[in-house]
């Protein structure tokens, strides 16, 4: 198959590749790009270590062409956090347990990350729901959870705001 | 019991682990994630046949495709192995016959995936088709067409043990229940598939990178079938996606890659699809328990007898160690005289099974269990009550041999009692809900190597240069349970340094000892206890140093804050800086070594089998679960498991709670939804789409209670804490099920299609006999 030059945007970084119209964005994300840090954990959608934001919303990108992904802004795990800083998601699983293994981490700090950005102070049954598309072999979630509320606490006493009790 | 009281700066304090940061921004590299200028990618053809003769394989097309840069097969690398000495019955590529769907024939290396991948469908093999066994207990009746020639009737082993006098503890009984138990198959399914990155280097040195969690069996296995000493080749772990087992033996792909990157003279990745995952497991067996035990009146076992027959697939792999474990940890939970033992491996047309956490305990833990609560019931006494009576006066030695050192069970049982207010809800709560209990424990390593040696069983070195900072090297197998973090947490301690200063080196053999690896939940004990004696080592050195330059004796010292200095006097002294300079003075550089070799007293008995099961120390686990169960549907949502797990001491409580939920999940997967689905050799349901893992909508709440029994031997009291908490949650969540609906499921994974059918099965034997209902059973509209 003959390759044609893309066009990505990648943690706000235009780069430009060559890939078969086949290639799958986590394909041209950890080969053509060396981001390695988004997983391939399965071949069909079912797990969730792949998952990158597009636009913000979490997508698997295992089961996405690289080439429809053109003028997107795509964020992947190595986006999260600032220059050496940590995202508080970053820190809650880092503080809380919520990495063990590490390897479904980045797509379940994705979806955490997808989840708090439009709901800064989401209910269990919410967060349960939200991270339901990942799946973590190591921790039986409940660490994960704490992963989340460390950020939630974190970003609330960043910004100061007022949150509902629950 | 009294907790031992914590005057620790880093020991029992929670710490978040030391490649947390590795994990959280995506840098830290796991295989896959490795790549070399000039790298081959490999395949492997496998068979789709389960039982077949292989009569030619004709490599000469796929040589001639352009990209192809080698091709291997079973004649390039001959050398048969196994995990166990008893065991060499594999080669890395099959010679004379395939023996499940799956086995491995031929492995190829190009320059892209793609073309080796085309390259594996020009590969021509021409097979004999064999007939073929699959049901356990049918294949050890066979009387030809063995799987093996060399294993008559497809039993790979067995073993026949009696401790006691079972027939008089028998007659003893007041109660006897008799009952046929089954657990499917499940697998590890951690979420990194595993990759293999082999690089043949100009010098003709080999260097590999693999996903295992005992670098130790690759790097002796990879010499032997590479036929190079273990001196050429070097073993590097990088960071590992989860083990569970899965990753403990060496797994095909680890030798295909070793084999590939000789022959082409190149580096060779290879990184297995999720199918093939599933194929090449090892994960706990299909196992059938013929299970019996009695009662007496005073909730007293008399006997116990177990007649376990495993499906351990084609290949011996671990499966006499996963029978042996079965039989052996009857023992050493509670106070059994009387014991008989019959286990059988044997041989099928399938995957090979291997270790999985709780490696060969869970599958007969969850039947006694489960029949445990059954004889309570019929006893009229609290479950809870029964185990109570049957607890061990430790320290002792159990009637199979097995020596108990600490023993945290009772507590751990009245901590769940009172945790989850079982006095209020057993046998209490209305139609469709229930709560039930059940014990496990596990070994905190085992006593004996696979390879029977006298060398200990890990050694730990480490050094400290003008940089004052210390360096530990370590073969322990970091894999996600947190033992790097454990290691550097026990030399900051008794180095009396922050744990800042210490860098921790693991596993890369041209550095680091060797450690028979993270398996049989060895590492916190027997790498811990290494660490001690480095650093005490270490410690002494510095000590004899100041104690010369402050002119008292180095028993007086103490080092505590990043500080060296008389006892109790902790102003005065030197910076942990100026200690290593003037020890420096006096040494040069600073080198300490530590080992570990379990205790003679702990290897157990001297009869056939006895070598498994012994350990050092055992954890124990006690485990209430919380169910409801749609009568109508056959669901059952599990409320809240509360576990409570006697780990000896929590050296990092925040990482055991983490192996706490995690055992309990696996076996709450495993209790309800976990079952590898086989037909005529043929996974049905190989992805994780199909093999459901628990989610996060469906995984119940857990709550961990740490329980510290101070084991006298373990690193500050230290034992397992990973694995043993695994095999309660399984029987704990079958007992909620009776205590919620009435019926016992003796068939795990507890499907609803299971427990309709036997709330149907119960509703036409009440009928049938005209008994009146009791509390639990069901009305008729209930069940329908």
């Amino acid at each position: 198959m003959n390759k044609e030059l893309i066009r990505l945007r990648v943690n706000g970084e235009e780069r430009e590749i060559a890939v078969a119209p086949n290639r799958l964005l986590l394909e041209a994300l950890r080969e053509d790009l060396g981001l390695t840090g988004s997983k391939r954990g399965c071949d069909d959608s079912s797990c969730g270590c792949c998952a990158v934001l597009v636009g913000g919303t979490p997508m698997l990108s295992c089961v996405a062409l690289a080439a429809s992904y053109q003028g997107c802004e795509i964020t992947t795990v190595e986006g999260l956090g600032g220059s050496g800083e940590l995202d508080p998601i970053q820190e809650g699983f880092a503080e809380s347990g919520g990495a063990q293994c590490g390897f479904c981490t980045p797509g379940f700090m994705i979806a955490a990350k997808a989840l708090l950005d439009r709901n800064p102070n989401p209910s269990m049954d919410e967060i349960r729901e939200a991270l339901s598309g990942n799946l973590c072999r190591c921790t039986g979630y409940m660490q994960i959870f704490e992963a989340v509320r460390y950020a939630i606490e974190k970003m609330r006493h960043k910004s100061g705001a007022a949150v509902r009790a629950d | 019991m009294t907790k031992p009281a914590n005057n620790y700066r880093i020991i029992g304090k929670p710490m978040a682990m030391t490649d947390a940061r590795a994990k959280v921004t995506g840098l830290g590299k796991y295989a896959d994630d490795l790549s070399v200028p000039g790298m081959l990618f490999g395949k492997i053809l496998h068979s789709p046949h389960p039982h077949a003769r292989i009569r030619s394989i004709d490599t000469s097309q796929a040589e001639a495709l352009a990209g192809v840069k080698a091709i291997v097969t079973g004649q390039d690398a001959r050398t048969p192995y196994g995990v166990l000495p008893i065991g060499h019955d594999e080669q890395v590529f099959a010679t004379d016959k395939a023996r499940y769907v799956g086995d491995n024939i031929a492995s190829v290396a190009a320059t892209t995936v793609e073309i080796a991948e085309q390259a594996l469908d020009l590969i021509r093999v021409d097979y004999e088709r064999l007939p073929v066994w699959f049901d356990p207990e049918i294949s050890m009746q066979a009387a030809e067409n063995w799987i093996h020639d060399e294993r008559p009737h497809n039993i790979e082993k067995e073993y026949h043990h009696v401790f006691g006098d079972p027939d008089k503890g028998f007659e003893q009984a007041d109660f006897i229940a008799e009952e046929r138990y089954y657990a499917g198959e499940v697998t590890h399914a951690a979420m990194e598939p595993h990759a293999t990155l082999a690089i043949w280097e100009p010098d003709g040195r080999l260097t590999v990178y693999s996903s295992t969690q005992v670098p130790f069996y690759l790097h002796r296995t990879a010499a032997e079938v590479c036929e190079m000493p273990m001196s050429q080749i070097r073993v590097i772990k990088p960071l590992i996606g989860g083990g569970f087992g899965g990753k403990s033996e060496v797994i095909p792909i680890e030798i295909a890659a070793c084999v590939l990157a000789k022959k082409a003279r190149k580096p060779v990745k290879i990184l297995y699809t999720r199918e093939e995952v599933f194929y090449a497991h090892r994960g706990r067996p299909i196992t059938i328990v013929y299970l019996k035990v009695g009662l007496n009146r005073a909730g007293k076992i008399t006997a116990v007898q177990a007649r376990v027959i495993q499906d351990g697939g084609a290949y011996c792999g671990y499966g006499p160690v996963t029978v042996l474990y079965s039989g052996a940890l009857l023992g050493a939970i509670y106070d059994i005289e009387n014991m008989r033992f019959d286990g059988f491996r044997v041989l099928t047309n399938k995957p090979v099974c291997g270790a999985m956490r709780g490696h060969g305990t869970v599958n007969v833990r969850f039947a006694f269990e489960a029949m445990l609560d059954q004889l309570a019931h019929e006893a009229e006494l609290d479950p809870i009550e029964v185990r109570r009576r049957n607890l061990l006066k430790a320290p002792c030695i159990t009637a199979n041999s097995l020596r108990v050192t600490s023993y945290g069970l009772p507590e751990c049982i009245e901590r769940v009692y009172e945790r989850s207010r079982w006095k209020e809800k057993k046998g209490k709560l209305p139609f469709g809900k229930g709560i039930g209990m059940a014990c496990s424990h596990y070994v905190s390593g085992a006593a004996n190597p696979v390879v029977r040696s006298n060398m200990p069983h890990t050694t730990v070195n480490m050094k400290i240069d003008r940089d004052a900072g210390v360096t530990v090297y370590t073969g322990a197998a970091e894999i996600g349970q947190g033992s790097d973090t454990m290691q550097v947490q026990i030399v900051a301690e008794i180095l009396g340094v922050s744990t800042d200063r210490i860098n921790l080196i693991a596993c890369d053999s041209d550095v680091t000892p060797i450690d028979l690896g993270s398996y049989s939940s060895r590492v916190t004990f027997m790498a811990g206890n290494a660490c001690i004696s480095a650093a005490q080592n270490m410690r002494e050195q510095i000590f004899a140093a100041v104690a010369k330059k402050l002119g008292c004796g180095p028993n007086e010292l103490e080092a505590k804050d990043n500080r060296v200095s008389k006892i109790g006097e902790v102003g005065n002294g030197m910076t942990f800086d100026e200690a290593v300079a003037t020890a420096l003075d006096f040494h040069g550089a600073l080198v300490a070594s530590g080992t570990y070799t379990p205790p003679e007293e702990s290897r157990g008995g001297k009869f056939k089998g006895a070598g498994v099961g012994p350990s050092p120390a055992y954890s124990y686990s006690a485990q209430t679960a919380e169910v409801t169960v749609d009568a109508e549907t056959g669901q059952v949502r599990v409320e809240r498991i509360i576990a409570a797990h006697d780990c000896g001491r929590a050296l990092n409580p925040l990482t055991v709670e983490g192996q706490i939920e995690g055992s309990v999940y696996m076996g709450f997967g495993q209790a309800l939804e976990e079952d590898m689905v086989w037909n005529e050799g043929r996974l049905m349901n190989p992805s994780l789409l199909e093999y459901r893992i628990p989610s996060t909508k469906e995984n119940p709440e857990i709550e961990s209670i740490i329980v510290e029994s101070g084991d006298p031997e373990g690193p500050f009291g230290a034992k397992e804490a990973g694995e043993g908490s695994l095999a309660a949650t399984i029987p704990a969540i079958a007992n909620a099920i009776y205590d919620a609906v009435g019926v016992r499921i003796n068939s795990i994974p507890i499907t609803p299609e299971k427990i309709l059918n036997a709330l149907r099965e119960k509703q036409k034997s009440t009928q049938g006999d005209g008994a009146s209902a009791s509390r639990k059973s069901p009305s008729v509209g209930e069940a329908r």
